[in-house]
């Protein structure tokens, strides 16, 4: 199963070596990873996909937890996060077929970030699946580079601050 | 107070109340040995090898129960102490490791011995620091120490950029550490400790699974405490080894791959276990699915990342061991029914009756299993005796054969099993206990891997015996080629008499004693014993002994193989 953690690491060099390494070394595997920086200068936020069994992501953040730069580490719960990615999508579009993609970006709501005699360059904030479903049908009309940011996610305005782990601790 | 960043390294040291450090000088950490020449109050001890420094350092720490301080160059210094530090990660040995490192301008150009020593170490360390200014050494020095002696304590490293050391500070030593990430637990959770105490009470068969974690908490006080509050009977795993006494009537083995037969039935019979500081190591638990099968567990672990890891916790208590132990057996002390596990204490002593150690004893051959014996019956009720070992058959035979009574008393290569572990960590157990008798109990192959630093304990005047159970093979390799590759020896012959191992002891300055046959060998292991000198004694064994018992890799812990009188011991090079 798919889980988004969030964590909170001091902004100091090799800190997120340090957390990408243990991922590699315990036989982790990250599906995304976006960093960047938070609303205090000293620390960064990294927003983590992994797909891990409820055991395993047990022991990623316990582990994580002993890391000595990390700060905060929690999951992102589904309905309790809000979660965000960009994706930028070039796309193939000779003139006959321009009319039809610039109809399917307004559908997402994606945005021409650029646009090339031969093609277009989409620029679309919005779920991970929105981005999924959006690649899938512009693909046919030939995509020719894609970039997407990974992730991000906060915790709801109103459910507080996430599910804090681990649990077990008590 | 104005000063170089070497000098403020020192008086960093000095401020801990560091005795003594473990190191070889090179280029890039030639300011810091500038500055002990211009006078420290910390000893310094002269490895030959950067390795042998690194498992000095360790050798210390177990032995004291402090901090252990090694100090290398950049580059090849740097990266001979990877093994050290690694072993200190597996084994929760507190380490401060100081490198040198290239002038901060050189960093990332491929400089003279220049490495990546922060970067290669960051799977095996707790921390780590590349000091970039040098106003931060003291805070740095500080964090290093508190982060390898808190929570889980191990290894940490400190690397210094020659031109940082040259650097000048206005040094003063913080009182505090400034670590927001960084919260081991300072206690555990009453309510988990009372559902401990209660899950025990309740037991008919309880026991006490006891690692590493204990010594290194300083917790065997509280250890025993428990054990007799509520008459639970205790087996300690090979790192663990002397964290209770072995006389004690409540002393149950070591459990794991090459422990007795009634230890491990122990372990895996008991209705309710506690581990403490124990961390379900494979070759204590064998295939897992099959071990202690329906136990209650009872995780007591400063480590909340142990908990569950690979064996359910029902009964989780994540704390500093001491003062969770300490409450542990004030309440079962009063919850416990006097009696209650007397059965069970008599079934076990039924089974300790059933299945003694056994060994072959046939043959012309000194057996490898008289050296401990013999050794055991010569330090008998002796209280000033650390054995330290290498790893191999050998130090399973010292794990079965030898009696520990005090805490601290058997340091060994546990978890990365380091060959070459223990002459160097005999060196530093000296340091650490210079009224104490060293003995390394060592392998011929272990023995070839780190002989260099006979010279180091000779010269430094820290005299170690090193009692050599002498093969002629790298015999656990032999053991597992004999048992589980179909008898194909695959590279293993060292030979008994190549090196001439006592020649070569007596030529680091060391008494050099041969023993041939079991009638030479209590009159060497004596001498070398009384001679208060550094000692090889070198003990040429039968190699076709192996160490049982044994359960084989994967196997279930109940399915003990044990001695078999009737197995054919192929022909061999002798």
């Amino acid at each position: 199963m798919r889980h988004t953690i969030a964590v909170l690491l001091e902004n100091k060099p090799g800190a997120l070596t340090r957390v990408t390494s243990m991922f590699a070394r315990r036989g982790y595997n990250i599906e995304s990873l976006a960093v960047g920086p938070t609303e205090r200068h000293d620390v960064s936020r990294i927003t983590l996909r992994v797909d891990a069994e409820e055991h395993s992501l047990e022991q990623i953040e316990k582990q994580m937890h002993k890391l000595v730069n990390v700060l905060r580490v929690q999951e992102l719960v589904p309905g309790e996060a809000i979660e965000r990615e960009l994706a930028l999508l070039k796309v193939s579009a000779p003139p006959s077929a321009r009319a039809e993609l610039m109809a399917l970006g307004e559908v997402f709501g994606a945005k021409i970030a650029d646009l090339g005699p031969d093609s277009i360059v989409f620029e679309l904030v919005g779920s991970a699946e929105d981005v999924d479903s959006f690649e899938e049908l512009v693909r046919p009309h030939g995509l020719q580079e894609l970039v997407r940011t990974g992730r991000i996610g906060l915790a709801r305005a109103r459910s507080g601050s996430g599910r804090s782990r681990p649990k077990v601790l008590v | 107070m104005r000063m170089t960043g070497a000098d403020a390294i020192l008086r960093s040291l000095e401020a801990e109340g560091v005795e003594v450090m473990f190191g070889i000088p090179g280029g890039a950490i030639l300011p810091l040995y500038d500055a002990i020449a211009r006078g420290t109050t910390v000893r310094h001890v002269l490895a030959r090898h950067e390795q042998g420094a690194g498992h000095m350092a360790e050798g210390y720490a177990r032995a004291s129960g402090r901090v252990g301080v090694a100090l290398a160059t950049s580059g090849p210094g740097a990266t001979n102490l990877v093994t050290p530090i690694a072993d200190a990660w597996m084994d929760s040995t507190p380490l401060v490791c100081i490198t040198g490192q290239v002038r901060r301008h050189l960093i990332g150009t491929d400089a003279f011995q220049e490495c990546d020593i922060t970067g290669i170490t960051i799977p095996i360390v707790k921390h780590s620091w590349l000091v970039q200014d040098v106003d931060e050494l003291p805070h740095i020095l500080k964090a290093a120490f508190h982060v390898a002696q808190t929570g889980r304590s191990g290894p940490v490293l400190v690397d210094v950029p020659r031109d940082v050391q040259e650097a000048e500070l206005d040094f003063s030593y913080p009182d505090e550490v400034n670590l927001p990430g960084w919260k081991p637990p300072r206690r555990g959770h009453p309510r988990q400790i009372a559902a401990a105490a209660e899950a025990v009470a309740a037991a008919e068969r309880p026991i006490l699974y006891v690692g590493g974690g204990t010594l290194n908490a300083h917790a065997t006080d509280e250890l025993r405490a428990v054990a007799e509050a509520a008459r639970i009977p205790v087996v300690t795993t090979l790192m663990a080894k002397s964290a209770f006494p072995e006389s004690h009537e409540l002393f149950a083995g070591h459990p794991g791959m090459h422990g007795p037969k009634w230890s491990n039935w122990a372990l895996n019979k008991a209705d309710v276990i506690v581990a403490c500081g124990s961390r379900f190591d494979d070759r204590v638990t064998g295939k897992v699915s099959a071990f202690a099968p329906g136990a209650t567990v009872v995780h007591l672990d400063v480590d909340a990342a142990e908990i569950s890891k690979i064996r359910h916790a029902d009964v989780p208590v994540v704390g500093p061991l001491k003062p969770v132990l300490a409450e542990l057996a004030e309440l079962l002390a009063k919850q416990t029914k006097p009696g209650r596990t007397d059965g069970w204490l008599a079934q076990i002593a039924e089974w300790r009756e059933q299945f003694p150690l056994r060994y072959g004893e046939g043959g012309d051959m000194l057996k490898p299993q008289k050296v401990l014996e013999a050794l055991q019956a010569l330090t008998a009720g002796r209280d000033d005796v650390v054995w330290t070992t290498g790893v191999g058959q050998h130090q399973m035979w010292a794990m079965q054969y030898l009696e520990c009574d005090r805490p601290r008393t058997f340091i060994t290569s546990g978890g990365l099993g380091t060959m070459g572990y223990g002459i160097p960590a005999a060196v530093g157990a000296k340091a650490a206990r210079p009224d104490a008798t060293v003995v390394c109990v060592d392998g011929d192959g272990c023995f070839q891997m780190t002989q260099q630093e006979l010279a180091t304990a000779v010269l430094e005047q820290l005299p170690i015996v090193v009692v050599i159970v002498n093969n002629g093979y790298l015999g656990m390799v032999r053991q597992w080629q004999d048992m589980f590759f179909e008898e194909r020896f695959s590279q293993i012959h060292l030979t008994h008499q190549l090196p001439d191992y006592a020649a070569l002891g007596r030529a680091y300055g060391a008494l050099g004693l041969t023993v041939d046959s079991e009638d030479q060998l209590e009159e060497a292991l004596a001498e070398a014993l009384a001679s208060g000198r550094t000692a090889v004694v070198d003990c040429r064994v039968d190699p076709r002994e192996h160490c049982f018992p044994m359960i084989p890799a994967g196997a279930a812990a109940l399915d003990v193989l044990e001695y078999d009188p009737d197995h054919d011991s192929e022909a061999l090079a002798l």
